[in-house]
């Protein structure tokens, strides 16, 4: 008898569900960050002392951000050694190859994937440990709490970083557009009937989040939202 | 009608291939592809040059034994036609034809435009059948089948196994062929005692075999001579993962 362990770890489709679970936990994430994130719009009070309730959870916190981050290491993981197998599956090209349905989105799954990889890597650096910008570590508001609204403020205000917060989430997007009906598609939700649906909220929700993130950087940039 | 036709030769699975062109005139317009294919054949064999191998059984679209990548799409540009139904009508006259064989590692060159799909039987007899009582044939209809499961094991039966879903997924991948196996019989009460050992080794099979993982491109559908549905990938997603947690529990 095969483990279940390997059903799921050496065959095609158990990496399939991997990939798709994983993936579901970090879009529930990337919606929560975002309706976190929009709170901006509600005032320094708001944002800040969130960030103060976020903090304050301790050991939580670090719960969700170990989940989080395994769940983000085992689906790059898993799909870069998917990728590369499927590469072998086909040492001999085709010289004339026509697409009828592989879109944008599913055909740069793993170049979109890794871009936001490194966006990530920059992002953490940038509003979680400032390592990028030192000096937003001593922001601090009037309650002598960490000012995340003048940080997220004086962060955009650089065209260059809040033009790459823009291209990142644009990638996202494009990654998720295919992503979630992807995943709708592995635990084996979709019949003929629920496809089109499917698809068509797929993207919806992808350019919702896209809505969600980048009104942020733009309201900086037009000078709606300032300190 | 006449056309250039790009054709992928190739001596044997260890020799190098190679693109040869070749000129087509005078072809019927009600001409077949594979009829076509015949004609350039018979002018090859009158010059002495060897002819074209292509695969090619009933000619009536319901055996899955042609194939061949016509202009970057498997069975060629018409929708749910296979290589043989494909009439040059559908060509522009005096259009370059590109003539590749379908290429997957699992589906090795024989010759030309000759794979092998061999793979396709491996996977087939992992788990594509049932127990059945091999006496006098049963009454008819003594297995009440609901209408709606009946039609839908239909369409997944209606695959003609003939790979086109392997040569056009970017991934080679076979799940839409091993989709519709799986589930033709899954749906069916005669199907149901192997259903869960069933999707186990038919997918292991598929794996071993050297096939590409799935990522939802759904190209295979859009080129299927059949129109299998993709739904019946979701269908094999999901008894695989039923399966697997069933067999570690029991």
């Amino acid at each position: 008898m095969t483990s279940l362990y390997s059903r799921f770890c050496n065959s095609s489709i158990g990496r399939k569900w991997i990939v798709a679970l994983t993936g579901l936990a970090l879009i529930a994430y990337v919606i929560g960050h975002m309706i976190g994130n929009l709170q901006i719009f509600m005032g320094r009070e708001r944002i800040n002392a969130y960030a103060e309730t976020l903090h304050s959870m301790g050991p939580l916190l670090w719960a969700v951000r170990a989940f989080l981050l395994a769940a983000f290491v085992v689906h790059i993981v898993v799909t870069i050694q998917l990728t590369a197998e499927n590469r072998r599956a086909r040492p001999e090209r085709y010289s004339v190859k026509e697409e009828r349905r592989a879109g944008a989105a599913s055909k740069s799954m793993i170049i979109s994937g890794l871009i936001v990889l490194s966006f990530v890597v920059y992002h953490l650096l940038h509003f979680t440990t400032n390592t990028t910008n030192p000096e937003f570590k001593v922001l601090e508001d009037a309650k002598g709490r960490h000012d995340v609204y003048a940080m997220v403020i004086h962060g955009f205000q650089n065209p260059l970083v809040a033009w790459f917060y823009i291209t990142g989430m644009f990638l996202l997007c494009l990654h998720l557009s295919h992503g979630f009906q992807s995943f709708l598609q592995t635990i084996g939700a979709n019949s003929k009937k629920t496809a089109p649906v499917f698809d068509a909220g797929s993207r919806l929700l992808a350019w919702f989040i896209f809505a969600g993130y980048t009104a942020i950087p733009a309201a900086v940039l037009l000078h709606l939202l300032h300190t | 009608m006449n056309f250039k036709l790009r054709v992928w030769r190739q001596e044997n699975p260890k020799s190098e291939g190679r693109f040869a062109n070749y000129e087509a005139p005078d072809i019927p317009s009600d001409a077949s592809f594979l009829e076509m294919l015949d004609i350039v054949n018979e002018g090859l064999i009158l010059k002495g040059d060897s002819p074209i191998a292509f695969d090619h059984d009933c000619r009536e679209g319901i055996c899955g034994m042609c194939s061949l990548v016509i202009n970057g799409t498997p069975h060629g540009p018409e929708k749910a036609t296979t290589t043989c139904q494909l009439y040059m009508r559908h060509f522009r006259d005096g259009q370059t034809i590109h003539i590749e064989p379908f290429r997957a590692k699992a589906f090795p060159v024989i010759r030309d435009l000759v794979v092998n799909r061999a793979a396709f039987d491996r996977i087939q007899q992992a788990g594509g059948f049932i127990t059945a009582r091999a006496g006098s044939a049963p009454d008819g209809n003594a297995v009440p089948i609901a209408k709606p499961a009946a039609d839908l094991a239909m369409d997944a039966a209606a695959c003609i196994g003939c790979g086109a879903c392997v040569a056009a997924c970017p991934n080679s991948s076979a799940m839409l062929f091993v989709g519709a196996k799986v589930s033709h019989l899954g749906l069916l009460p005669q199907g149901q005692p192997e259903r869960m050992r069933r999707v186990l080794n038919m997918v292991k099979t598929m794996d071993n075999e050297g096939f590409g993982n799935c990522t939802n491109h759904y190209e295979c559908e859009a080129v299927c001579p059949a129109e299998i549905s993709v739904a019946f990938i979701a269908r094999m997603n999901r008894d695989y993962a039923i399966a697997s947690v069933r067999e570690s529990v029991e």
